[in-house]
């Protein structure tokens, strides 16, 4: 049993889950009545091991304003949603359990101006005061704002400070000094070591939830794949698995398939472009050319058989949006084998070279023991000895059919996640050449039914940097009313700054590097 | 350290010549030979900086006719500026702006720097680079190819385009 708290049939008025098909990712959901009862539910959810996915708000008209928090377990992925009283506009903040939910809860105070009880953290996260009040909250609701509420504009952000002869302050961003995205990071320094990294977020924040309101099924599924482009596919497919388990429309096999192809892919190309980028960072441009060959290869080739250099609008929801004909199987395969050579060629390359060896073993040591207690997946969590893979622990079509191995090591720092990454990509191009191979026939595409009342659904996929969750609640005609994406960003950016302190501040750019976490996707 | 020269030797040249120039751009003053870009990522999906990190590899090699990305935008002719310009980005993007040397050439990159693109309309964003600093020229796209940034700053540094 998942859990104790009785399950979907949920209170009168509440808007109905779709259910998981057969094949999809298992999901549960309870709908704890008092605040009592959610935190003595997180509460088991901690003592059983199970892990934080995500945390998020939601407030549309027609529905009570809910706070819906994801947990895995070893059976599947777990839905709280704890509903607000009308009086009282707070909700009960579980960051003492899982402290990676602090950022979440603040997000949400930011967002929608609920208060959460017992969280000690008063400072904003995404609001850098420069909204005229909580941008989530419907137009027609008639809003108190919580007076613990972070709406007045932010002059200085309190970060934590670091005291005493010969420390220092750097601080870095919101531009940095590359091709990057925009954040701020405050580094606290002796001489050349870092004693301390604290992150600054939100100037990415370009408020995609409300534009997903009211928009049609299609159109939302576009701008899912705008969330984060380097993971255009991984927000697609969740995005197209929430609105199907919703609909209660499974998509066709064959779509499935695909699905998967773009899915490795883009972890593929993706992989190459850090494995260059790693090199690059270490001072050998050499990686960054070959690697960067490889990748633009690539992504010509995503262009002239997917019609776009990243995947993007090739999932949607109802199947995929092309089908594959048995010349382009014939070049993907082909393509796969030229990159398997290039690639195992490449890593004796680096494995060999002891300059660059020396820049990644020892540095931005993420803890296994913190990775552990943190339930981190992704290749960050995989580098630091955790076994999370959705494409394993939970496998859709054809995952259930040609295996993919977990990527691991338990070394934790840089060297460890340039291995993982290297393990990946050999892992997914074996995988990839299975699948060209037995591509089943079929549609590639099956219009998914209209809902006829508010429908809910979740999507959770495994994509190249982690677990992508998508949650939608459809209403009549098949508009969206509200959708939440999550990038498995949220809760790798903590952990980046857990392995920073000891490090040279020469390191960091490598260390960052080799986590490559989404801004954009973290903003929203 | 012979596997890596075999390596260089048997990959060869990668740099692929100069795509047919685009239509017309408006000319970059007091640029010859040579432009320094700085680029600022306003608020984007991080597509056009996959697109502009492709941009910088083997196959477009800018820095072979002169163009090179710098890190302050003291040292820069032409401002790449990506993104529907959030609301936090935008005094940011200002201050950048501000630290040119003239004539500080802006170039939006991308729909949405373009008009604020699929991003436009949300409570969060300035709805695109031209609504907050003036921009000399546009590279649409969702995101714009690498081939297509090529041809426009070639322009901007090949001699034809002066006097």
């Amino acid at each position: 049993m998942l859990n104790p708290i009785e399950w979907s049939s949920g209170p009168d008025g509440e808007i109905p889950f779709g259910t998981p098909f057969p094949f999809s990712v298992p999901f549960a959901l309870a709908s704890p009545e008092s605040p009592g009862l959610y935190l003595e539910g997180v509460r088991r959810i901690k003592e059983r091991g199970g892990r934080l996915v995500s945390l998020w708000g939601s407030w549309t008209s027609g529905a009570d304003p809910a706070v819906l928090a994801a947990f895995s377990d070893a059976e599947g992925l777990l839905l709280y949603r704890f509903r607000l009283s009308a009086d009282d506009r707070s909700f009960p903040s579980i960051a003492f359990l899982f402290p990676l939910a602090n950022r979440l809860e603040r997000a949400v105070r930011d967002l929608y101006g609920w208060d959460p009880a017992g969280l000690s953290d008063q400072r904003p996260w995404l609001d850098h005061g420069l909204w005229d009040g909580p941008p989530m909250v419907p137009q027609d609701a008639s809003f108190q704002r919580s007076p613990e509420g972070a709406d007045s504009p932010q002059e200085e952000y309190p970060f934590v400070r670091v005291e005493g002869e010969g420390v220092h302050e750097i601080p870095v961003g919101p531009i940095h000094a590359g091709i990057i995205e925009p954040g701020h990071f405050r580094f606290q320094v002796v001489g050349e070591k870092l004693l301390r990294m604290e992150e600054r977020f939100g100037f990415a924040h370009k408020g995609v939830r409300t534009l997903f309101r009211n928009r049609s099924v299609s159109d939302a599924a576009r701008l899912a794949g705008r969330v984060s482009g380097d993971s255009a596919v991984a927000f697609q497919t969740a995005f197209s698995d929430a609105v199907e388990v919703a609909t209660g429309s499974p998509p066709p096999r064959r779509a499935l398939w695909i699905r998967s192809i773009l899915l490795e892919r883009e972890r593929i190309a993706n992989h190459l472009g850090d494995l260059g980028a790693l090199g690059n960072d270490a001072g050998f441009g050499f990686g960054s050319v070959q690697f960067g060959r490889l990748k633009e290869e690539f992504l010509r080739t995503n262009a002239r058989i997917f019609g776009h250099r990243y995947l993007m609008d090739t999932v949607v929801p109802g199947g995929v949006a092309g089908d594959l004909g048995r010349q382009e199987l014939a070049l993907l395969r082909e393509e796969c084998a030229r990159t398997k050579s290039d690639v195992l060629e490449l890593k004796t390359i680096y494995d060999e070279h002891g300059g660059l060896q020396d820049r990644f073993s020892g540095t931005g040591w993420l803890d296994p023991m913190l990775a552990g207690r943190w339930g981190l997946g992704g290749v960050a969590g995989r580098a630091s000895g955790q076994m999370y893979d959705l494409r394993h622990s939970h496998p859709v079509p054809p995952y259930d059919q040609v295996h993919v191995p977990v990527s691991i090591s338990r070394l934790g720092d840089v060297s460890a996640r340039v291995q993982v990454r290297f393990q990946e990509v050999r892992h997914s191009l074996s995988f990839l050449d299975s699948v060209l191979e037995a591509l089943p026939e079929g549609p590639f595409f099956i219009q998914p039914e209209e809902t006829f009342s508010p429908f809910e659904g979740v999507g959770w996929v495994e994509g190249w940097r982690g677990e992508v969750l998508c949650w939608v609640r459809l209403g009549s005609g098949g508009t969206v009313l509200d959708a939440h994406c999550h990038d498995p960003s949220w809760l790798l950016w903590p952990a980046l700054e857990q392995t920073v302190p000891g490090n040279l501040v020469a390191d960091f750019p490598l260390i960052n590097k080799s986590f490559n976490l989404s801004y954009s996707g973290h903003d929203l | 350290m012979h596997k890596i020269l075999l390596k260089i030797f048997r990959t060869g040249t990668l740099t692929e010549p100069l795509p047919e120039p685009g239509p017309p751009v408006k000319p970059c003053p007091l640029v010859r030979g040579s432009l320094a870009v700085r680029h600022v990522d306003a608020g984007s999906c991080n597509a056009c900086e996959l697109e502009l990190h492709a941009f910088t590899q083997a196959f477009y090699a800018p820095e072979s006719i002169g163009i090179r990305f710098v890190a302050s935008p003291r040292h820069a002719d032409v401002l790449l500026v990506t993104g529907p310009v959030t609301l936090a980005m935008k005094d940011a993007l200002r201050a950048a702006h501000e630290a040119m040397p003239d004539p500080r050439y802006v170039i939006a990159l991308g729909d949405c720097a373009c008009n604020g693109g699929i991003f436009r309309g949300s409570y969060a964003v300035s709805g695109g680079v031209p609504e907050v600093i003036p921009v000399d020229g546009q590279i649409p796209g969702c995101p714009p190819e690498p081939k297509r940034i090529l041809a426009y700053l070639e322009q901007l540094v090949s001699a034809e385009n002066k006097d």
